[in-house]
């Protein structure tokens, strides 16, 4: 037995007892054309706006040809697949995105990425901004996993024609005076249900409530469900209690459509105008017109988010000890992840650079989005992105959230009332973190 | 290939006149070639059948973290800690209860089915094609067309129970609706599966069986009842035993039937998570605990095994006629 490497024994044991992998396209990674050009995969979810850059990264070196999977497939479905590639042994990209809550998962096994400062990354640091570039870090600081592409600052994107059906204003910094604190968010809510437009207040308590904890958490304690030393707090940390009460109010107030987030009734009810906002992460405006449609071109704004700032998301860019092509696919990941592939990204679908020098940029700075209504997402986002507090994800991170909002999910549902949903949720992200 | 063939019946020649080796070949010929003939079904068996079960049975003894490198050996822990796992019973409540809410009206439709198209009918062979239309369709597309279909606010079935004045259901959040969902899901793809195969056991089913029970003044349901179900024994135990198979092994539909945050779970609640979901969930994302994961593969194997076991006594006793095998089964 022991003649086998353990990965491939893994491998052939994952195929055989699942039989459900799905094994189409599991085939990158191995890309030497006959012509003695090199085929780069590259693994993305969501919307990371790449193609413009490839077709310049391949016109510039004519020996690479890059093929990228996974634009639109949302993290649920990504972060499994890459997981599987990686414990396999095959079937991952040439360079993979890696999303900020699964970050510290993937850095418990360094071993399955190539050290980027292995291959001059040190020089990049400047690059980006500093807690950007620590989270690549491992623990120890000696290993960088990936090259940061971009941060998550929050506003809150609005449906003008909505807003003036109910009567309410719909002039960008008018609807931002709206709601300076969340419980003036929940008043101009309760304002919007009265005028009975047929539309809902807000999509799902889910996101919203995520976006209240990372804010929160980010400018109390600075850390969500685990503490920096990685024990479990969600039953302690009064940020992750004050963010599911003000959720809880926003619940009882009738404002959520309940369009469970990234479902296909989501997608629907984006396309049918059936709520009038969003928490509005800089990623989310691309998930936005992707899901809404030309239809609603010039219907949306963005406004400031209640509370005061903070982050969602973001992601890194990775290179797997896997990939045949390590030094090609590394050229790659600097290349999209410096300031002007981070530039390129923002004009195509608006994630929001964590580089310094991207933010000062006056393509970014002078940045406006058509489909918002030309609203400024360049000052919007970027002004604050200098000043955002990161907030640190622990070890079991995205099982916790799992939970935790689901837990959320059920009140909304009417399936628990919010006492009995606060104890599963922390019932539930005991047992998540044990396992 | 080197083995040479040899005609000639195995037994020894009478004349003294052939050469010895020649003898010892074919003896040896004889003796091992037949297992030579059945190797590649038990060389296949045993690298995509034993093997995989062996492994699987190994990591689920580990502490095994998919992405880990270290796999510590824990024993029977992981089996004691699922045993005590509500939601893994709770996953096996939603497997069986799918399964039995799919399967029973599945045979009984396809038995019906069955009987309709082995009657005179115009255009047979299109029918009997028809019915299997279904079958050929990608599980994952029907999934997802039906799922929106049930959809809690734009499908088009609660539409239609808005139409004739009833209250709109939330089929994805409510344990018994999300049931009935997925098992229609499951009966529209496989009613015509079976009914074809019954079908083909009816048609060989002796015409002078029927003839002499409707001399003795059997009308066409008492010929149904005491002649076609009888004679079909085996083969409804056949289509039973493969429903189990699949019922308890459901995956897809179910999967598929969620969209959105964390599908694996099957609902907010786990309505309508089943034992390969809650398998995966653990195997894989959010978990990546390989070893839990393997641990109720395990279990989900015995599980089938006994349900098997129980369906095929049952069905046995079923029907109370002149089973072929009915001594043996006692």
């Amino acid at each position: 037995m022991a003649v086998f490497p353990r990965r491939r024994l893994a491998a052939v044991a994952l195929a055989a007892t699942t039989a459900l992998l799905v094994t189409a396209g599991c085939g990158g990674g191995d890309g030497q054309g006959g012509d003695g050009q090199v085929t780069l995969t590259v693994d993305v979810f969501g919307q990371f706006g790449y193609e413009q850059l490839y077709q310049e990264y391949m016109s510039a070196h004519p020996g690479v040809k890059i093929v990228e999977r996974g634009t639109g497939t949302n993290l649920d479905e990504y972060s499994p697949k890459l997981t599987q590639w990686l414990a396999a042994g095959r079937g991952a990209g040439d360079v993979v995105a890696i999303e900020e809550g699964l970050l510290v998962e993937y850095k418990a096994n360094p071993g399955n990425f190539v050290n980027l400062l292995d291959h001059g990354a040190a020089d990049l640091k400047g690059n980006f901004l500093d807690w950007k570039w620590d989270a690549g870090l491992t623990a120890d600081g000696k290993q960088l996993i990936g090259l940061g592409t971009d941060v998550g600052g929050i506003a809150m994107c609005y449906r003008k024609d909505l807003f003036e059906k109910a009567g309410l204003p719909t002039e960008r910094d008018a609807v931002s005076q709206l709601w300076p604190t969340w419980q003036d968010y929940i008043a101009t809510g309760e304002r919007f249900v009265a005028a009975k437009t047929g539309a809902s207040f807000l999509d799902a308590a889910t996101n919203t409530f995520n976006t209240i904890l990372l804010q929160t958490a980010g400018n109390t304690t600075g850390y969500s469900y685990y503490d920096t030393s990685g024990t479990l707090v969600v039953d302690s940390n009064p940020a992750v209690r004050q963010a599911w009460d003000t959720t809880m109010d926003i619940i009882d107030s009738g404002l959520s459509g309940k369009y469970g987030s990234w479902s296909e009734e989501w997608v629907s009810a984006f396309k049918q105008s059936k709520f009038a906002t969003i928490a509005c992460p800089a990623w989310m405006t691309g998930v936005i017109e992707g899901n809404a449609g030309p239809a609603a071109q010039g219907k949306w704004d963005i406004a400031r988010v209640p509370g005061n700032g903070g982050n969602w998301g973001g992601s890194h860019l990775a290179v797997p000890k896997q990939s045949k092509h390590q030094a090609e696919a590394i050229e790659l990941a600097k290349f999209l992840t410096s300031a002007k592939g981070q530039i390129g990204a923002f004009k195509a679908k608006g994630p929001l650079p964590s580089s310094p020098q991207a933010l000062d940029d006056p393509a970014i700075t002078g940045a406006s989005n058509a489909y918002f209504s030309g609203a400024p997402v360049g000052t919007i986002f970027g002004s604050g992105a200098r000043s955002l507090k990161p907030v640190y994800m622990g070890p079991k991170n995205q099982a916790v959230r799992t939970e935790v909002e689901n837990a959320v999910r059920t009140v909304e549902l009417g399936q628990r009332n919010p006492g009995q949903g606060w104890t599963d949720a922390v019932t539930n992200a005991k047992k998540a973190a044990a396992k | 290939m080197t083995v040479q063939l040899d005609a000639r019946p195995p037994v020894a020649p009478a004349s003294g006149n052939h050469r010895p080796s020649s003898g010892r070949l074919s003896r040896l010929d004889t003796r091992f070639s037949p297992y030579l003939y059945i190797a590649p079904f038990f060389l296949l068996f045993a690298v995509f059948g034993v093997y995989p079960l062996a492994y699987t049975f190994w990591v689920s003894l580990h502490d095994w973290d998919l992405l880990g490198t270290d796999h510590p050996f824990v024993g029977a822990e992981n089996y004691t800690r699922l045993l005590a796992d509500v939601d893994f019973w709770h996953a096996l409540v939603n497997t069986l209860g799918i399964f039995v809410i799919s399967t029973v009206p599945q045979l009984l439709a396809a038995l019906w089915l069955a009987n309709l198209l082995n009657r005179g009918l115009r255009a047979r062979t299109g029918w009997r094609m028809a019915v299997l239309v279904p079958n050929v369709t990608s599980t994952a597309a029907v999934a997802i067309v039906f799922g929106v279909l049930f959809g809690r606010e734009f499908g088009m079935v609660n539409w239609l129970l808005d139409l004739v004045g009833l209250d709109a259901i939330d089929w994805k959040s409510n344990r018994i609706a999300s049931w009935v969902a997925i098992s229609a899901m499951v009966d529209w793809r496989w009613t015509g599966y079976n009914a074809l195969i019954l079908l083909a056991a009816m048609q060989a089913i002796p015409r002078d069986l029927y003839e002499a029970a409707a001399i003795d003044g059997a009308n066409r349901v008492r010929q149904f009842w005491s002649v076609t179900v009888p004679l079909l024994k085996p083969t409804i135990i056949f289509c039973a035993i493969i429903a189990t198979i699949g019922g308890l092994q459901l995956f897809t539909e179910p999967r598929m039937f969620h969209s959105g945050t964390n599908p694996i779970r099957g609902g907010p609640l786990r309505e309508s998570q089943t034992l390969t979901m809650y398998m995966f969930e653990n195997a894989f994302a959010p978990h990546y605990n390989f070893g839990y994961g393997s641990a109720v593969a395990w279990l989900l194997f015995a599980l089938i095994a006994i349900v098997a076991t129980v369906n095929v006594l049952v069905l046995r006793r079923l029907g109370g006629g002149s089973g072929p095998r009915k001594g043996a089964a006692r």
